[in-house]
């Protein structure tokens, strides 16, 4: 191989640049920044705002169309619910595969390259939309539960306890983890979205036939079946064995492949 | 300035990136130049830590870029203007390089006012932006943290005459002041007419490196003449190497003066004798890089030959 090789010329006369030393990053503005990157596209505003529509339209469907006897609070969020576990998720899915689909990550990474720094204000901001929007969702469901029995002219049913609201906060925030960790273990937006909709409605189906048909299954479930176990938040206080079998299948299912993707996520190549 | 030393990135077999060493100087403009494929995009990202390296070591101001604790403020980097979310706005864009590296907003708008995207345009969002449009906010997000050091891959992609004539001034005018430049590209002419120094590299490896002009004397003259054969024969009785160029042209080794004295004693009347400048670097980098693309090890074979 031919190499030439002849020494620069020496530089020109340069200004001494004297090195200042920069303060790092807070992790604070990392949230900040990744909060507003939620929201800043149209997709990222109006799947924000489809919380607050979905809340809205599933809270005048109660009142259009519940029975006067089941036009209860739990009626009311549960309705507004069922939208919200399957926009939550999706919200975090986004906001971790968009680094690597929307190829924005080359400019992310470059300007924090901690990545373990920058996926965990991701998940910090994607919890706090959770905790933000579904007790908001509860103030919907609660004005509809108002204006709802004052049309109807019964007397509103409260029927959910501090308890129960605080562990249907969990389950929402468990539904969005897992989207968060499908975005980091594929990092590939429609990939990502796809195995959501296997891993929350397909698998539960399976697993549901398999212990209908199989009786070395039934007593197995609990302890394998990461929905069947967060079913159980929405139907009140745990029992131990309940939280038992939570921590277990959310070990299996979340946090062990979680662990995987942030490995992954801190070694890939970012192009 | 960026130092990069024994850098090597294998993939399984292949090797991007092939013991890899130069050094971009502060007040310079460095030219990292090579096809495409030839390794200088792997390079520009593991000097950044968006790659590791297998091997080797890149400092950027003598530290490890990932070690550095707001880069931003320190190395302006752009690697691919058009890897950004299609649905931001360019002045949204910004604003999350500005956000991310505590500067004040106002910044912004002078960045958007220095690369000449109008409010109107900052508007828009990105995916509804032309390449070269990209690529001035691209630039901008890489100045806004007003850093010392400039990473850019493939600038002048997309960029019209105008543009590539604005950014020229602008990285001239950057490392007049001080800055360290390196930009990469796969176009000799757009880097030529920027670059101070250069960095060829061909099939992973650096094939040439130095100052510009010591590779521009190195590359030779153009000799043009209506007795190409006779001067060719001069040439190589005189020991100097040519190859030919054009209808009547040949590429000599040597400088000018000497081969108009060869000319002259053999009674050659020419047409014209020039310093090659940049015909003969083009020569240099088609040259290099076909030799290491074909992959042949001939040691010592002069550039002009090889073409």
């Amino acid at each position: 191989m031919t190499t030439l090789d002849t020494a620069p010329a020496s530089p020109s006369a340069a200004p001494v640049v004297t090195r200042t030393t920069h303060r790092g990053i807070p992790l604070s503005r990392i949230i900040t920044t990744e909060v507003r990157k939620m929201f800043d596209t149209r997709s990222g505003f109006w799947l924000m705002a489809s919380i607050g529509i979905l809340a809205l339209l599933a809270t005048s469907a109660v009142i259009l169309f519940a029975p006067d006897d089941e036009m209860t609070y739990s009626s009311f969020v549960t309705a507004i619910g069922i939208p919200m576990t399957v926009v939550l998720p999706i919200i975090a899915i986004l906001s971790v595969t968009g680094e690597w689909s929307q190829r924005s990550g080359l400019t992310t990474f470059t300007l924090v390259p901690d990545r373990g720094r920058v996926i965990a204000a991701k998940a910090v901001s994607c919890v706090g939309v959770a905790v933000v929007s579904v007790p908001l969702a509860f103030g919907t469901g609660a004005l509809g539960n108002v204006v709802g029995t004052a049309i109807a002219r019964v007397d509103p049913v409260w029927d959910l306890t501090v308890t129960n609201l605080l562990t249907i906060v969990l389950a929402n925030v468990l539904g969005l983890l897992v989207g968060f960790m499908l975005g980091v273990v594929i990092r590939r937006s429609a990939g990502a979205l796809v195995a959501y909709f296997v891993y929350s409605f397909l698998l539960p189906t399976l697993s549901l036939l398999l212990a209908t048909s199989q009786d070395w299954f039934r007593d197995l479930q609990p302890w394998v079946d990461f929905s069947y176990a967060q079913s159980a938040l929405f139907e009140g206080a745990l029992t131990a064995q309940q939280w038992a079998h939570l921590g277990v299948t959310g070990t299996i299912w979340l946090a062990i492949p979680l662990t995987v993707g942030l490995g992954f996520v801190m070694r890939a190549e970012v192009k | 300035m960026i130092t990069v030393e024994s850098v090597t990135r294998a993939y399984g077999d292949f090797t991007a990136v092939d013991d890899v060493s130069f050094t971009a100087h502060v007040g310079r403009v460095t030219g990292f130049l090579g096809p495409n494929g030839a390794g200088k995009s792997t390079t520009l990202r593991i000097i950044v830590g968006l790659t590791r390296a297998t091997s080797g070591t890149a400092t950027v101001s003598g530290r490890r870029y990932v070690d550095l604790p707001n880069p931003g403020l320190e190395v302006g980097v752009c690697l691919d203007a058009s890897a950004q979310h299609a649905g931001r706005t360019g002045r949204e864009i910004l604003t999350i390089a500005q956000r991310f590296m505590g500067l004040s907003h106002r910044r912004v708008e002078e960045m958007l006012e220095l690369v000449s995207l109008t409010p109107e345009e900052a508007s828009r969002r990105v995916r509804d932006y032309s390449l070269g449009m990209r690529q001035r906010l691209g630039i901008a997000a890489a100045l806004i943290g007003e850093p010392e050091v400039l990473i850019l891959d493939e600038p002048a992609n997309g960029l019209d005459p105008a543009g590539i004539r604005w950014m020229r001034g602008l990285l001239r005018d950057y490392a007049d002041r001080g800055g360290t430049v390196l930009l990469s590209s796969h176009l000799l002419h757009e880097i030529e007419v920027i670059a101070d120094d250069l960095v060829v590299i061909g099939n992973g490896r650096i094939v040439a490196q130095g100052a510009k002009n010591h590779l521009l004397q190195a590359a030779g003259s153009i000799v043009r003449t209506t007795y190409r054969e006779v001067i060719a024969t001069a040439l190589s009785d005189a020991g100097v190497t040519s190859s030919p160029v054009g209808e009547d042209g040949l590429l000599a080794q040597a400088e000018a003066d000497h081969v108009g004295k060869i000319a002259f004693a053999a009674g050659v009347p020419v047409i014209e004798l020039r310093p090659a400048d940049g015909a003969g670097l083009e020569e240099m980098f088609l040259g290099l890089t076909a030799e290491t693309q074909r992959g042949t090890t001939s040691e010592n074979q002069p550039v002009g030959a090889v073409a």
